[in-house]
């Protein structure tokens, strides 16, 4: 039965309002705005969704890390409502202000004492960042193959295949575990947690490992291991000039745009 | 560090061709290198990939290194990651530019763990600071909703995948001089752990998402899979391709490959029509290139309107029949 890890983070809710976005750019750190609730970041869900199925047929152990701070326990207990078993929290300010390598180092060495591993989960990019390295990162810290951009994997006579998301189409990928996979919206909707699933979250274990737990080398973590300098972070300005065409009644609007559209010769 | 010289492109080859981000970063690394005073390369790997080290010369490339083995028949992580970081402990360069690309986004990371450097992804504007000389990448995060401006100042080389139409290619300049040699890959099979078992074309018929030059795009709010194909009929009047947001495609209404945004298909076309859509960060990032935007959509406060030069505030249902009835008028008449 195959040993699973899922790394998970705890972002604010991307799908919030638009209008609510602010940037401190002195400190250059995105404000939180009141109201605005915390989330696992969608393709994590996904990701633990990807080894949940692998679970439903073969069985396995899910195990859930994630590096982040101000945890909210409803919100990161969540995978272990939808079916994971254990949740491994990784909180320290020596992890604090890192890059995607530093990052990717911390949960390379949670994972190393986590141990025994067969597949490992990561969503394509977390939904604040956008940057889509952690993953690779991860299998690069472990010496491990990685597949990105799965929406299907399974397990078939030992060997991991995985469906690959490419331009035209998708690749079909076998290989042997231990792999990284890093899952994509493809793979369909994460399950909701039933009740059953809720209350069972409340009696699973929750461990919280610091920099020292995990033997990390601090030179490796945080802003110390950082390679990439955030030099500004801002709100790009846009200036709303949209024409809008009114008409008496929407036929009549969409006669108008299409005369326009002729008008300014776009089509 | 002192010795990293030069601009690296990390070529991709589809079908024999150079692929149009290689173009795209071309164009783009030989401003980053004229401001150096340096040397622009490009790497190209492949199996049987031909002469396209005239074409790449011709559009702006000082040096191309080819590296050719069956075993780069399809492009594998383990593969392509050993021989770029052998490329780039060979020539030293000081930038290093990939696509942000199904490649791309999965070599980069990698090879800059692996070389312990950092790497910008996703990035839709580079350039060099004047003072410092370090390249500065400026990426969308948060779903487009922020920009950030990253440097990388202490490791080499200083990395950065591009997105699809942000750079301009050049005009082909067959007078212009550079050299080409071979690089040996190193690799063998025991190096490469992975194993490519089928590939699945999932190609929409008709024009190309990203070629098109008119795409229509649908979101939540068209409803099904048979209203899509009212979009539908108003390409086959303009000649375009039809996209969508993600709900539609995470419903089965249109296959994912019609998706535009941060994680879809990237778009540039001359006249873009969003109809039913709010007009997401994430979907907007896929529009970035797009040079008209029109929008049709029944709330006059959905974020499409901030980025459209037209719109029309009403149902779809009402304003696209009319539209595209009108369209239909206009064209033959």
């Amino acid at each position: 039965m195959p040993n699973m890890v899922v790394c998970v983070k705890q972002i604010a809710d991307p799908e919030a309002p638009v209008g609510s976005f602010k940037v401190d750019e002195a400190a250059k750190k995105v404000i939180p705005a009141s109201g605005v609730s915390q989330v696992v970041s969608p393709f994590d869900e996904q990701a633990v969704e990807a080894a949940l199925r692998v679970k439903d047929a073969h069985g396995g152990k899910i195990t859930v890390v994630s590096l982040g701070k101000d945890f909210v326990g409803d919100v990161i207990k969540k995978p272990l409502a939808m079916g994971a078993d254990e949740l491994v929290l990784l909180e320290d300010p020596a992890f604090e202000n890192g890059d995607s390598r530093s990052t990717a180092y911390a949960l390379a060495m949670a994972i190393k004492k986590i141990g025994d591993y067969d597949l490992i989960f990561c969503g394509r990019q977390a939904a604040d960042w956008d940057a889509g390295q952690v993953g690779s990162g991860i299998a690069e810290f472990l010496g491990i193959p990685s597949v990105t951009v799965a929406k299907k994997v399974e397990l078939v006579d030992g060997k991991v295949k995985v469906e690959r998301v490419v331009t035209d189409g998708y690749d079909v990928i076998e290989v042997s575990p231990p792999v990284l996979i890093t899952v994509s919206n493809e793979l369909g909707e994460p399950r909701y947690p039933k009740l059953k699933g809720i209350m069972s979250a409340k009696t699973k274990p929750v461990l919280t490992w610091t920099a020292q737990d995990i033997g990390a080398d601090s030179s490796q973590l945080g802003s110390a291991g950082a390679r990439a300098k955030l030099l500004k972070l801002f709100v790009p300005v846009k200036e709303a000039r949209c024409e809008i065409i009114e008409g008496e009644n929407p036929e009549d609007a969409a006669v108008k745009l299409a005369l326009k559209l002729r008008e300014v010769k776009l089509i | 560090m002192a010795e990293n010289k030069g601009v690296m492109v990390c070529g991709e080859v589809i079908e024999g061709k150079l692929a149009a981000i290689t173009k795209e970063l071309l164009g783009g690394g030989r401003v980053l290198a004229d401001a150096l005073g340096e040397e622009l390369s490009v790497v190209l790997m492949g199996s049987g990939i031909g002469d396209l080290a005239s074409e790449a010369i011709a559009i702006g490339a000082d040096k191309v290194y080819v590296v050719d083995d069956p075993l780069l028949a399809d492009y594998q992580t383990d593969s392509c990651l050993a021989v770029m970081e052998k490329v780039v402990k060979q020539v030293a360069p000081n930038i290093l530019l990939l696509g942000q690309t199904a490649i791309g986004r999965d070599l980069a990371p990698r090879l800059a763990f692996r070389l312990d450097t950092a790497v910008a992804m996703d990035s839709v504007e580079l350039s060099i600071d004047p003072d410092s000389k370090l390249m500065l990448a400026t990426r969308p995060v948060y779903g487009g909703n922020a920009r950030a401006i990253y440097a990388c100042e202490e490791t080499r080389p200083q990395m950065a995948t591009v997105r699809a139409k942000a750079m301009e290619p050049r005009e082909r300049d067959d007078s212009r001089k550079g050299e080409s040699m071979s690089i040996d890959s190193g690799l063998d099979p025991s190096m490469i752990r992975t194993k490519v078992v089928d590939r699945v074309k999932e190609e929409v018929a008709g024009v190309k998402l990203e070629d098109a030059d008119v795409v229509i795009c649908g979101g939540r709010g068209i409803g099904s899979a048979e209203a899509f194909q009212e979009l539908h009929a108003l390409t086959k009047l303009l000649g375009g391709a039809v996209g969508a947001t993600r709900p539609p495609c995470d419903d089965g209404w249109v296959p994912s490959s019609t998706q535009v945004g941060l994680t879809g298909k990237i778009v540039g076309p001359t006249l873009y029509i969003g109809v039913a859509l709010s007009g997401s960060s994430q979907h907007m990032a896929g529009c970035s290139g797009a040079k008209n935007i029109v929008a049709i959509n029944k709330d006059p406060e959905a974020n499409i309107f901030k980025e459209a030069r037209f719109g029309v505030v009403g149902d779809y249902k009402k304003v696209l029949p009319a539209f595209t009835q009108k369209v239909k008028e206009l064209l033959s008449g």
